[in-house]
Protein backbone atom coordinates (compact mmCIF):
# COMPACT_ATOMS: atom_id res chain seq x y z
CA UNK A 1 0.00 0.00 0.00
CA UNK A 2 1.40 3.27 -0.97
CA UNK A 3 1.22 6.00 1.29
CA UNK A 4 -0.75 9.03 0.52
CA UNK A 5 1.17 12.05 2.26
CA UNK A 6 -1.03 15.49 2.66
CA UNK A 7 1.00 18.76 2.02
CA UNK A 8 1.59 19.57 5.16
CA UNK A 9 2.69 16.36 5.77
CA UNK A 10 5.36 16.20 2.30
CA UNK A 11 6.43 19.87 3.44
CA UNK A 12 6.91 20.02 7.31
CA UNK A 13 7.58 24.03 8.42
CA UNK A 14 11.01 24.94 9.60
CA UNK A 15 12.06 23.86 12.80
CA UNK A 16 12.62 26.11 15.47
CA UNK A 17 14.57 25.21 18.52
CA UNK A 18 13.07 25.32 22.14
CA UNK A 19 14.04 28.56 23.32
CA UNK A 20 14.98 27.15 27.55
CA UNK A 21 14.34 30.86 29.05
CA UNK A 22 14.37 29.19 32.08
CA UNK A 23 18.04 28.27 32.00
CA UNK A 24 19.31 30.87 30.55
CA UNK A 25 17.57 33.08 33.60
CA UNK A 26 18.95 30.45 36.43
CA UNK A 27 22.55 30.63 34.58
CA UNK A 28 22.67 34.56 34.67
CA UNK A 29 21.55 34.75 38.54
CA UNK A 30 24.41 32.38 39.05
CA UNK A 31 27.15 34.28 37.09
CA UNK A 32 25.88 37.29 39.25
CA UNK A 33 26.27 35.42 42.29
CA UNK A 34 29.88 34.19 41.80
CA UNK A 35 31.07 37.48 39.83
CA UNK A 36 29.67 39.19 43.31
CA UNK A 37 31.21 36.85 45.42
CA UNK A 38 35.00 37.25 43.83
CA UNK A 39 34.71 40.54 43.19
CA UNK A 40 34.16 40.83 47.43
CA UNK A 41 37.02 38.32 47.98
CA UNK A 42 38.95 40.51 45.65
CA UNK A 43 38.30 44.02 46.86
CA UNK A 44 37.95 43.28 50.88
CA UNK A 45 41.45 43.94 52.31
CA UNK A 46 41.06 41.67 55.31
CA UNK A 47 41.63 38.79 53.18
CA UNK A 48 45.09 39.66 53.30
CA UNK A 49 46.14 38.65 50.27
CA UNK A 50 49.35 39.65 50.46
CA UNK A 51 50.15 37.55 52.88
CA UNK A 52 48.80 34.57 51.73
CA UNK A 53 51.17 34.81 48.78
CA UNK A 54 53.90 35.53 51.82
CA UNK A 55 53.17 32.01 53.34
CA UNK A 56 52.03 30.02 50.43
CA UNK A 57 54.99 28.40 49.34
CA UNK A 58 56.98 29.21 52.86
CA UNK A 59 59.30 26.41 53.92
CA UNK A 60 57.11 25.46 57.57
CA UNK A 61 54.30 25.40 55.41
CA UNK A 62 55.85 23.45 52.67
CA UNK A 63 57.00 20.71 55.27
CA UNK A 64 53.41 21.10 56.51
CA UNK A 65 52.51 19.90 53.07
CA UNK A 66 54.86 17.93 52.88
CA UNK A 67 53.88 15.42 56.47
CA UNK A 68 50.44 15.67 55.52
CA UNK A 69 51.12 13.69 52.38
CA UNK A 70 53.33 11.04 54.51
CA UNK A 71 50.82 10.46 56.60
CA UNK A 72 47.64 10.30 54.10
CA UNK A 73 50.01 7.86 52.46
CA UNK A 74 50.93 5.85 55.34
CA UNK A 75 47.32 5.76 56.62
CA UNK A 76 45.56 4.66 53.72
CA UNK A 77 47.99 2.07 52.51
CA UNK A 78 47.37 0.84 56.50
CA UNK A 79 43.60 1.37 55.95
CA UNK A 80 43.63 -0.24 52.79
CA UNK A 81 45.86 -3.08 53.34
CA UNK A 82 44.83 -3.93 56.81
CA UNK A 83 40.95 -3.68 55.43
CA UNK A 84 41.27 -6.31 52.44
CA UNK A 85 42.21 -8.71 55.50
CA UNK A 86 39.80 -7.68 57.50
CA UNK A 87 37.03 -7.90 54.68
CA UNK A 88 38.43 -11.39 53.25
CA UNK A 89 38.37 -12.05 57.12
CA UNK A 90 34.51 -11.31 57.74
CA UNK A 91 33.58 -13.20 54.96
CA UNK A 92 36.24 -16.28 56.14
CA UNK A 93 34.06 -19.66 56.34
CA UNK A 94 35.88 -20.35 60.05
CA UNK A 95 33.14 -18.93 62.43
CA UNK A 96 36.23 -17.16 64.96
CA UNK A 97 37.84 -15.09 62.51
CA UNK A 98 34.61 -13.82 60.95
CA UNK A 99 33.81 -13.06 64.21
CA UNK A 100 36.89 -11.26 65.20
CA UNK A 101 36.94 -9.27 61.52
CA UNK A 102 33.41 -8.25 62.23
CA UNK A 103 34.59 -7.14 65.98
CA UNK A 104 37.30 -5.19 64.67
CA UNK A 105 35.05 -2.82 62.50
CA UNK A 106 32.52 -2.68 65.15
CA UNK A 107 35.31 -1.10 67.66
CA UNK A 108 36.95 1.15 65.96
CA UNK A 109 34.12 2.72 63.78
CA UNK A 110 32.21 2.95 66.84
CA UNK A 111 34.68 5.14 68.98
CA UNK A 112 35.73 8.93 68.01
CA UNK A 113 38.94 8.89 65.75
CA UNK A 114 40.32 11.64 68.39
CA UNK A 115 40.44 9.23 71.05
CA UNK A 116 41.30 6.45 69.52
CA UNK A 117 44.45 9.22 68.35
CA UNK A 118 45.07 10.11 72.06
CA UNK A 119 45.03 6.47 73.05
CA UNK A 120 47.94 5.66 70.85
CA UNK A 121 49.47 8.64 72.05
CA UNK A 122 48.78 7.59 75.86
CA UNK A 123 49.85 3.91 75.41
CA UNK A 124 53.04 4.20 77.64
CA UNK A 125 50.60 5.08 80.43
CA UNK A 126 49.00 1.56 80.16
CA UNK A 127 51.88 -0.41 78.66
CA UNK A 128 55.34 1.09 80.05
CA UNK A 129 57.63 -1.33 78.00
CA UNK A 130 56.69 -3.31 74.82
CA UNK A 131 59.09 -6.55 74.18
CA UNK A 132 59.07 -9.18 71.52
CA UNK A 133 59.70 -12.19 72.35
CA UNK A 134 58.83 -16.16 72.71
CA UNK A 135 55.73 -16.55 75.40
CA UNK A 136 57.07 -17.37 78.36
CA UNK A 137 60.31 -17.45 77.12
CA UNK A 138 63.02 -15.17 76.79
CA UNK A 139 62.56 -11.83 75.30
CA UNK A 140 64.18 -11.11 72.24
CA UNK A 141 63.70 -7.54 71.91
CA UNK A 142 62.45 -4.82 74.22
CA UNK A 143 61.29 -1.12 73.62
CA UNK A 144 60.76 1.67 75.98
CA UNK A 145 57.17 2.29 74.42
CA UNK A 146 57.42 6.22 74.68
CA UNK A 147 60.54 6.20 72.08
CA UNK A 148 58.68 3.56 70.01
CA UNK A 149 55.60 5.98 69.93
CA UNK A 150 56.03 9.17 68.91
CA UNK A 151 53.69 11.40 67.32
CA UNK A 152 54.57 10.12 63.71
CA UNK A 153 53.61 6.73 64.94
CA UNK A 154 50.61 7.50 67.32
CA UNK A 155 49.49 9.54 64.24
CA UNK A 156 49.70 6.68 61.92
CA UNK A 157 48.73 3.98 63.97
CA UNK A 158 45.28 6.12 65.12
CA UNK A 159 44.17 7.03 61.51
CA UNK A 160 45.75 3.96 59.77
CA UNK A 161 44.12 1.49 62.12
CA UNK A 162 40.77 3.42 62.47
CA UNK A 163 40.58 3.66 58.21
CA UNK A 164 40.86 -0.20 57.98
CA UNK A 165 37.61 -0.07 59.68
CA UNK A 166 35.77 1.64 56.87
CA UNK A 167 37.63 0.37 53.95
CA UNK A 168 36.87 -3.71 55.51
CA UNK A 169 33.42 -2.72 54.68
CA UNK A 170 34.09 -0.91 51.02
CA UNK A 171 36.13 -4.10 50.53
CA UNK A 172 33.78 -6.08 51.80
CA UNK A 173 31.40 -4.94 49.13
CA UNK A 174 33.22 -5.18 46.29
CA UNK A 175 33.76 -8.57 46.92
CA UNK A 176 30.29 -9.39 47.70
CA UNK A 177 29.46 -7.59 43.99
CA UNK A 178 31.47 -10.90 41.98
CA UNK A 179 28.57 -12.79 41.17
CA UNK A 180 29.30 -16.56 42.17
CA UNK A 181 30.13 -17.62 38.84
CA UNK A 182 33.14 -16.23 38.44
CA UNK A 183 34.16 -17.98 41.53
CA UNK A 184 33.64 -21.49 40.14
CA UNK A 185 35.02 -20.73 36.77
CA UNK A 186 38.30 -19.68 38.42
CA UNK A 187 38.11 -22.91 40.22
CA UNK A 188 36.98 -25.02 37.06
CA UNK A 189 40.69 -24.19 36.15
CA UNK A 190 42.43 -25.31 38.91
CA UNK A 191 42.96 -22.02 40.77
CA UNK A 192 43.37 -22.05 44.13
CA UNK A 193 41.22 -19.52 46.62
CA UNK A 194 44.13 -17.42 46.71
CA UNK A 195 44.58 -17.41 43.23
CA UNK A 196 41.14 -17.08 42.53
CA UNK A 197 40.95 -13.95 45.63
CA UNK A 198 43.88 -12.44 43.65
CA UNK A 199 43.52 -12.50 39.98
CA UNK A 200 39.75 -12.87 39.47
CA UNK A 201 37.68 -11.76 42.63
CA UNK A 202 39.37 -8.90 43.71
CA UNK A 203 40.12 -7.36 40.27
CA UNK A 204 36.64 -7.33 39.50
CA UNK A 205 35.64 -5.71 42.87
CA UNK A 206 38.32 -2.96 42.64
CA UNK A 207 35.42 -1.19 40.60
CA UNK A 208 33.49 -1.36 42.93
CA UNK A 209 35.61 -0.64 45.82
CA UNK A 210 37.71 2.58 43.75
CA UNK A 211 35.23 5.76 43.99
CA UNK A 212 33.95 5.47 47.79
CA UNK A 213 38.16 4.79 48.66
CA UNK A 214 38.59 7.56 46.58
CA UNK A 215 36.29 9.31 48.87
CA UNK A 216 38.19 7.88 52.10
CA UNK A 217 41.47 9.39 50.92
CA UNK A 218 40.19 12.96 50.03
CA UNK A 219 38.65 12.61 53.50
CA UNK A 220 41.63 11.18 55.15
CA UNK A 221 43.75 14.29 53.59
CA UNK A 222 41.70 16.35 56.15
CA UNK A 223 41.26 13.69 59.07
CA UNK A 224 45.40 14.09 59.17
CA UNK A 225 44.74 18.00 60.53
CA UNK A 226 43.42 16.11 63.40
CA UNK A 227 46.34 14.85 64.79
CA UNK A 228 47.03 18.48 65.50
CA UNK A 229 46.07 17.17 69.33
CA UNK A 230 49.31 14.99 69.45
CA UNK A 231 51.55 17.73 68.55
CA UNK A 232 52.41 15.88 65.17
CA UNK A 233 52.98 19.17 62.38
CA UNK A 234 50.84 18.02 59.55
CA UNK A 235 49.74 21.28 57.10
CA UNK A 236 47.37 22.56 59.54
CA UNK A 237 49.56 22.48 62.56
CA UNK A 238 52.18 24.35 60.36
CA UNK A 239 49.44 27.11 60.06
CA UNK A 240 48.44 27.25 63.32
CA UNK A 241 51.70 27.61 64.97
CA UNK A 242 52.81 30.93 62.32
CA UNK A 243 48.89 32.35 62.74
CA UNK A 244 48.87 31.85 66.90
CA UNK A 245 52.59 34.04 67.04
CA UNK A 246 51.32 36.61 64.06
CA UNK A 247 47.33 36.50 64.58
CA UNK A 248 46.90 36.45 60.86
CA UNK A 249 44.29 33.60 61.30
CA UNK A 250 42.14 34.49 58.27
CA UNK A 251 44.91 34.48 55.73
CA UNK A 252 46.95 31.49 57.05
CA UNK A 253 43.80 29.62 57.37
CA UNK A 254 43.46 30.06 53.61
CA UNK A 255 46.91 29.00 52.70
CA UNK A 256 46.21 25.70 54.22
CA UNK A 257 42.94 25.80 52.67
CA UNK A 258 44.19 26.42 49.24
CA UNK A 259 46.80 23.49 49.59
CA UNK A 260 44.23 20.73 50.49
CA UNK A 261 42.00 21.97 47.83
CA UNK A 262 45.21 21.52 45.44
CA UNK A 263 45.60 17.96 46.69
CA UNK A 264 41.96 17.16 46.62
CA UNK A 265 42.24 17.98 42.62
CA UNK A 266 45.49 15.72 42.51
CA UNK A 267 43.84 13.07 44.08
CA UNK A 268 40.21 13.42 42.09
CA UNK A 269 42.49 13.11 38.57
CA UNK A 270 44.58 9.72 39.75
CA UNK A 271 40.89 8.92 40.56
CA UNK A 272 39.68 9.48 37.40
CA UNK A 273 42.52 6.80 35.95
CA UNK A 274 41.83 3.73 38.15
CA UNK A 275 38.77 4.19 37.90
CA UNK A 276 39.21 4.00 34.05
CA UNK A 277 42.12 1.52 34.65
CA UNK A 278 39.65 -0.85 36.36
CA UNK A 279 36.59 -0.57 34.19
CA UNK A 280 37.87 -2.08 31.39
CA UNK A 281 35.85 -4.54 30.03
CA UNK A 282 33.03 -2.89 32.07
CA UNK A 283 31.20 -1.26 29.34
CA UNK A 284 27.41 -0.70 29.87
CA UNK A 285 26.77 -3.03 27.19
CA UNK A 286 27.81 -5.61 29.86
CA UNK A 287 24.95 -4.96 31.46
CA UNK A 288 22.76 -7.43 29.78
CA UNK A 289 22.98 -10.70 31.14
CA UNK A 290 20.88 -13.03 30.72
CA UNK A 291 19.54 -15.03 33.43
CA UNK A 292 18.33 -18.40 34.41
CA UNK A 293 14.71 -16.85 34.22
CA UNK A 294 15.34 -15.42 31.37
CA UNK A 295 16.57 -18.38 30.03
CA UNK A 296 13.62 -20.92 30.84
CA UNK A 297 11.67 -18.05 29.41
CA UNK A 298 13.71 -18.04 25.88
CA UNK A 299 12.75 -21.84 26.40
CA UNK A 300 9.76 -22.13 27.36
CA UNK A 301 9.17 -18.71 24.18
CA UNK A 302 11.08 -21.17 21.88
CA UNK A 303 8.26 -24.09 22.15
CA UNK A 304 5.41 -21.32 20.29
CA UNK A 305 4.77 -22.15 16.92
CA UNK A 306 6.73 -19.26 15.20
CA UNK A 307 10.10 -20.58 17.08
CA UNK A 308 9.40 -24.15 15.82
CA UNK A 309 9.74 -23.18 12.48
CA UNK A 310 12.43 -21.62 13.12
CA UNK A 311 14.13 -24.70 14.74
CA UNK A 312 12.90 -26.97 11.69
CA UNK A 313 14.41 -24.40 9.26
CA UNK A 314 17.80 -24.07 11.23
CA UNK A 315 17.76 -27.77 12.18
CA UNK A 316 17.87 -27.26 16.01
CA UNK A 317 15.67 -28.32 18.76
CA UNK A 318 15.23 -27.08 21.71
CA UNK A 319 13.33 -28.35 24.92
CA UNK A 320 10.76 -26.46 27.70
CA UNK A 321 11.57 -27.86 31.02
CA UNK A 322 8.79 -27.76 32.81
CA UNK A 323 7.75 -23.97 33.93
CA UNK A 324 6.36 -25.05 37.94
CA UNK A 325 9.75 -27.33 38.90
CA UNK A 326 12.06 -25.37 40.55
CA UNK A 327 15.92 -26.87 39.78
CA UNK A 328 18.03 -26.67 43.08
CA UNK A 329 21.13 -26.83 40.22
CA UNK B 1 36.26 -52.42 26.42
CA UNK B 2 38.01 -48.86 27.08
CA UNK B 3 39.13 -48.01 30.41
CA UNK B 4 36.42 -45.95 32.27
CA UNK B 5 37.23 -42.10 32.34
CA UNK B 6 34.21 -41.39 35.00
CA UNK B 7 32.52 -43.77 37.06
CA UNK B 8 29.94 -42.73 39.46
CA UNK B 9 28.78 -45.58 42.20
CA UNK B 10 25.67 -44.71 44.07
CA UNK B 11 26.64 -40.98 44.06
CA UNK B 12 24.32 -39.07 46.59
CA UNK B 13 24.10 -35.65 47.03
CA UNK B 14 21.29 -33.54 49.44
CA UNK B 15 20.36 -29.84 50.23
CA UNK B 16 19.01 -29.94 53.23
CA UNK B 17 16.45 -32.42 53.56
CA UNK B 18 16.10 -32.62 49.54
CA UNK B 19 17.60 -35.74 48.18
CA UNK B 20 19.26 -33.86 44.34
CA UNK B 21 20.71 -37.35 43.65
CA UNK B 22 19.98 -40.61 44.97
CA UNK B 23 22.15 -43.29 44.10
CA UNK B 24 23.38 -42.81 40.52
CA UNK B 25 26.08 -45.37 38.75
CA UNK B 26 27.46 -44.75 35.67
CA UNK B 27 30.70 -44.62 33.51
CA UNK B 28 31.83 -42.93 30.74
CA UNK B 29 34.40 -44.52 28.38
CA UNK B 30 37.54 -42.24 27.52
CA UNK B 31 36.70 -40.97 24.33
CA UNK B 32 32.92 -41.35 24.64
CA UNK B 33 30.58 -38.34 24.61
CA UNK B 34 27.66 -38.77 27.18
CA UNK B 35 24.64 -36.51 27.34
CA UNK B 36 22.43 -36.00 30.78
CA UNK B 37 18.91 -35.38 30.12
CA UNK B 38 15.55 -35.11 32.46
CA UNK B 39 13.45 -32.11 33.61
CA UNK B 40 14.61 -29.09 35.70
CA UNK B 41 15.21 -29.98 39.05
CA UNK B 42 16.28 -33.51 38.05
CA UNK B 43 20.16 -33.10 39.39
CA UNK B 44 21.87 -33.81 36.44
CA UNK B 45 23.62 -30.42 36.40
CA UNK B 46 24.35 -30.98 40.20
CA UNK B 47 25.76 -34.51 39.12
CA UNK B 48 28.34 -32.59 36.76
CA UNK B 49 29.07 -30.12 39.53
CA UNK B 50 29.77 -33.57 41.90
CA UNK B 51 32.34 -34.72 39.44
CA UNK B 52 34.87 -32.01 39.84
CA UNK B 53 33.98 -31.22 42.82
CA UNK B 54 32.02 -27.69 42.76
CA UNK B 55 29.86 -30.09 44.84
CA UNK B 56 30.73 -32.13 47.38
CA UNK B 57 29.12 -35.81 47.58
CA UNK B 58 27.50 -37.27 50.21
CA UNK B 59 27.13 -40.34 49.31
CA UNK B 60 28.60 -43.30 47.03
CA UNK B 61 32.18 -42.89 45.30
CA UNK B 62 33.19 -41.55 42.26
CA UNK B 63 36.38 -41.36 40.10
CA UNK B 64 38.26 -39.83 36.94
CA UNK B 65 40.69 -41.13 35.04
CA UNK B 66 40.91 -43.39 38.17
CA UNK B 67 41.64 -40.84 41.15
CA UNK B 68 39.08 -40.90 43.52
CA UNK B 69 37.37 -37.39 43.37
CA UNK B 70 37.90 -35.29 46.61
CA UNK B 71 38.89 -38.29 48.25
CA UNK B 72 41.96 -40.08 49.07
CA UNK B 73 41.83 -43.71 50.73
CA UNK B 74 44.05 -44.80 53.18
CA UNK B 75 43.90 -48.05 54.59
CA UNK B 76 40.00 -47.96 54.47
CA UNK B 77 39.52 -44.72 55.88
CA UNK B 78 38.62 -42.34 53.24
CA UNK B 79 40.66 -38.64 53.61
CA UNK B 80 39.48 -35.50 52.72
CA UNK B 81 41.55 -34.07 49.98
CA UNK B 82 43.62 -30.51 50.75
CA UNK B 83 42.35 -27.63 48.63
CA UNK B 84 45.66 -27.68 47.02
CA UNK B 85 45.26 -31.23 45.11
CA UNK B 86 41.44 -30.58 44.63
CA UNK B 87 42.56 -27.93 42.34
CA UNK B 88 45.50 -29.95 40.79
CA UNK B 89 42.59 -32.53 39.53
CA UNK B 90 40.12 -29.74 38.52
CA UNK B 91 43.00 -28.01 36.19
CA UNK B 92 42.52 -31.37 34.11
CA UNK B 93 38.79 -31.39 34.02
CA UNK B 94 37.52 -28.54 31.51
CA UNK B 95 34.48 -27.44 33.21
CA UNK B 96 31.27 -24.65 30.24
CA UNK B 97 29.04 -22.91 32.40
CA UNK B 98 25.10 -22.26 31.33
CA UNK B 99 26.23 -18.50 32.29
CA UNK B 100 29.92 -18.67 30.61
CA UNK B 101 31.21 -17.18 33.40
CA UNK B 102 34.01 -15.30 31.43
CA UNK B 103 36.29 -13.27 33.39
CA UNK B 104 34.76 -9.94 31.94
CA UNK B 105 37.98 -7.54 32.83
CA UNK B 106 39.81 -9.98 30.43
CA UNK B 107 40.18 -9.95 26.61
CA UNK B 108 38.73 -13.51 25.22
CA UNK B 109 42.79 -14.14 24.66
CA UNK B 110 43.64 -13.13 28.06
CA UNK B 111 40.52 -14.90 29.63
CA UNK B 112 41.78 -18.25 27.67
CA UNK B 113 45.61 -17.84 29.17
CA UNK B 114 45.20 -17.19 32.37
CA UNK B 115 44.56 -21.25 33.47
CA UNK B 116 47.97 -21.92 31.96
CA UNK B 117 49.95 -19.05 32.97
CA UNK B 118 48.53 -18.97 36.78
CA UNK B 119 47.77 -22.92 37.21
CA UNK B 120 49.85 -24.47 35.21
CA UNK B 121 52.99 -22.07 34.79
CA UNK B 122 53.51 -22.34 31.25
CA UNK B 123 55.34 -19.15 29.97
CA UNK B 124 53.38 -16.29 29.00
CA UNK B 125 54.76 -16.28 24.62
CA UNK B 126 53.83 -20.33 24.52
CA UNK B 127 50.17 -19.78 26.75
CA UNK B 128 49.74 -16.81 24.08
CA UNK B 129 50.35 -18.91 20.85
CA UNK B 130 48.41 -21.64 21.90
CA UNK B 131 45.60 -19.66 22.79
CA UNK B 132 45.40 -18.28 19.37
CA UNK B 133 45.04 -21.41 17.65
CA UNK B 134 42.69 -22.41 20.31
CA UNK B 135 40.82 -19.01 19.43
CA UNK B 136 40.85 -19.72 16.20
CA UNK B 137 39.67 -23.45 15.94
CA UNK B 138 36.80 -22.37 17.27
CA UNK B 139 36.27 -19.46 15.12
CA UNK B 140 36.92 -16.04 17.11
CA UNK B 141 40.33 -15.63 15.30
CA UNK B 142 39.32 -12.02 14.93
CA UNK B 143 37.77 -11.25 18.34
CA UNK B 144 40.84 -11.96 20.44
CA UNK B 145 41.02 -9.02 21.78
CA UNK B 146 37.42 -8.09 22.17
CA UNK B 147 36.22 -8.77 26.59
CA UNK B 148 33.37 -10.64 26.64
CA UNK B 149 31.04 -7.72 27.15
CA UNK B 150 31.22 -7.01 22.98
CA UNK B 151 30.78 -10.06 22.36
CA UNK B 152 27.38 -11.89 21.71
CA UNK B 153 26.29 -14.70 24.17
CA UNK B 154 27.43 -17.69 21.34
CA UNK B 155 30.97 -16.42 20.73
CA UNK B 156 30.86 -15.95 24.36
CA UNK B 157 30.51 -19.44 25.19
CA UNK B 158 32.67 -20.29 22.24
CA UNK B 159 35.53 -18.25 24.74
CA UNK B 160 34.84 -20.70 27.44
CA UNK B 161 35.03 -23.66 25.76
CA UNK B 162 38.99 -22.47 24.62
CA UNK B 163 39.27 -21.57 27.75
CA UNK B 164 38.21 -24.86 29.04
CA UNK B 165 40.47 -26.53 26.29
CA UNK B 166 43.56 -24.44 27.07
CA UNK B 167 44.05 -26.48 30.27
CA UNK B 168 44.42 -29.42 27.83
CA UNK B 169 41.87 -31.20 29.75
CA UNK B 170 40.69 -35.21 30.05
CA UNK B 171 37.44 -34.89 30.70
CA UNK B 172 34.90 -32.26 29.67
CA UNK B 173 32.20 -30.69 31.43
CA UNK B 174 28.95 -28.67 29.66
CA UNK B 175 26.22 -27.62 32.11
CA UNK B 176 23.50 -26.50 29.78
CA UNK B 177 25.97 -24.77 27.71
CA UNK B 178 23.35 -23.25 25.28
CA UNK B 179 20.08 -22.61 27.29
CA UNK B 180 21.20 -19.16 27.77
CA UNK B 181 21.79 -18.45 24.21
CA UNK B 182 19.25 -16.93 21.91
CA UNK B 183 18.06 -19.56 19.64
CA UNK B 184 19.16 -18.10 16.81
CA UNK B 185 22.96 -18.79 18.40
CA UNK B 186 22.85 -22.01 19.37
CA UNK B 187 24.29 -23.59 16.30
CA UNK B 188 27.69 -21.99 16.58
CA UNK B 189 28.07 -23.59 19.62
CA UNK B 190 26.51 -27.10 19.43
CA UNK B 191 28.86 -27.26 15.95
CA UNK B 192 32.49 -26.17 18.22
CA UNK B 193 30.66 -29.09 20.68
CA UNK B 194 30.40 -31.71 17.55
CA UNK B 195 33.58 -31.06 16.19
CA UNK B 196 35.34 -31.46 19.39
CA UNK B 197 33.33 -34.45 20.17
CA UNK B 198 34.87 -35.68 16.59
CA UNK B 199 38.17 -35.07 17.96
CA UNK B 200 37.61 -37.88 20.51
CA UNK B 201 37.53 -35.49 23.36
CA UNK B 202 35.90 -37.37 26.58
CA UNK B 203 32.92 -35.29 27.05
CA UNK B 204 29.77 -35.11 29.67
CA UNK B 205 26.76 -32.64 28.78
CA UNK B 206 23.96 -32.15 30.65
CA UNK B 207 21.98 -30.64 27.58
CA UNK B 208 17.94 -30.08 26.60
CA UNK B 209 19.06 -29.99 22.83
CA UNK B 210 17.74 -33.04 21.97
CA UNK B 211 18.98 -32.90 18.37
CA UNK B 212 22.66 -32.64 19.10
CA UNK B 213 22.14 -35.96 21.92
CA UNK B 214 20.65 -38.24 19.23
CA UNK B 215 23.47 -36.81 16.66
CA UNK B 216 26.25 -36.47 18.87
CA UNK B 217 26.38 -39.01 22.14
CA UNK B 218 27.68 -42.07 22.31
CA UNK B 219 25.14 -42.53 25.64
CA UNK B 220 22.46 -40.92 26.92
CA UNK B 221 21.29 -40.94 30.62
CA UNK B 222 17.86 -40.17 31.43
CA UNK B 223 17.54 -38.46 35.09
CA UNK B 224 14.75 -37.82 36.90
CA UNK B 225 13.89 -36.97 40.39
CA UNK B 226 17.72 -38.02 41.27
CA UNK B 227 17.41 -41.22 39.95
CA UNK B 228 19.03 -42.57 37.03
CA UNK B 229 15.81 -43.82 34.95
CA UNK B 230 17.86 -45.35 31.96
CA UNK B 231 20.37 -45.03 29.83
CA UNK B 232 21.36 -46.77 26.32
CA UNK B 233 22.22 -45.31 22.97
CA UNK B 234 20.58 -42.16 22.01
CA UNK B 235 18.74 -44.41 19.31
CA UNK B 236 17.28 -46.51 21.84
CA UNK B 237 16.92 -43.91 24.57
CA UNK B 238 15.30 -40.83 22.44
CA UNK B 239 13.15 -42.87 20.02
CA UNK B 240 12.36 -46.35 22.01
CA UNK B 241 12.49 -45.67 25.84
CA UNK B 242 11.50 -48.26 27.96
CA UNK B 243 9.92 -46.44 31.20
CA UNK B 244 6.93 -44.55 31.01
CA UNK B 245 8.98 -41.36 32.65
CA UNK B 246 11.24 -40.83 29.60
CA UNK B 247 8.64 -41.37 27.56
CA UNK B 248 6.26 -38.73 29.26
CA UNK B 249 8.97 -36.47 29.22
CA UNK B 250 10.15 -36.71 25.70
CA UNK B 251 6.86 -35.96 24.82
CA UNK B 252 6.67 -32.92 25.94
CA UNK B 253 10.52 -31.91 24.78
CA UNK B 254 10.41 -33.32 21.36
Amino acid sequence: MSAVLTREEAEPAQVVPSRHTGRWITATVVLVLVALLLYSMATNERFQWDVVGKYLFADPILMGVLNTLILTVLAMIIGITLGIVVAVGRLSDNFIVSKAAWFYAWFFRGTPLLVQLLFWFFLSALVPRIALGVPLGPELLSFDTNSLITPFMAAMLGLGLNEAAYMSEIVRSGISSVTPGQTEAAKSIGMTRLQTMRRVVLPQAMRIIIPPTGNETIGMLKQTSLVLVIGYSELLTSASLIYSRTYQTIPLLIVAALWYLFITAVLSVAQYFLERRYGRGFSPLSAIRVDKDKADKIDNDASGPAAAANRQASGITTSAPPANTESPS
Amino acid sequence: MKKPMLKASAVCKSFGAVEVLRAISLEVAAGEVACLIGPSGSGKSTFLRCINHLEKIDGGQMWVDGDRVGYRLVGNKLHELKEREIALRRASIGMVFQQFNLFPHRTALENVTEGPIIVKGVRRQQAVEEGRALLERVGLGNKMHNYPSQLSGGQQQRVAIARALAMKPELMLFDEPTSALDPELVGEVLDVMKDLAESGMTMVVVTHEMGFAREVADTVHFLSEGVLVESGAPSKVLSNPDHARTQSFLAKVL
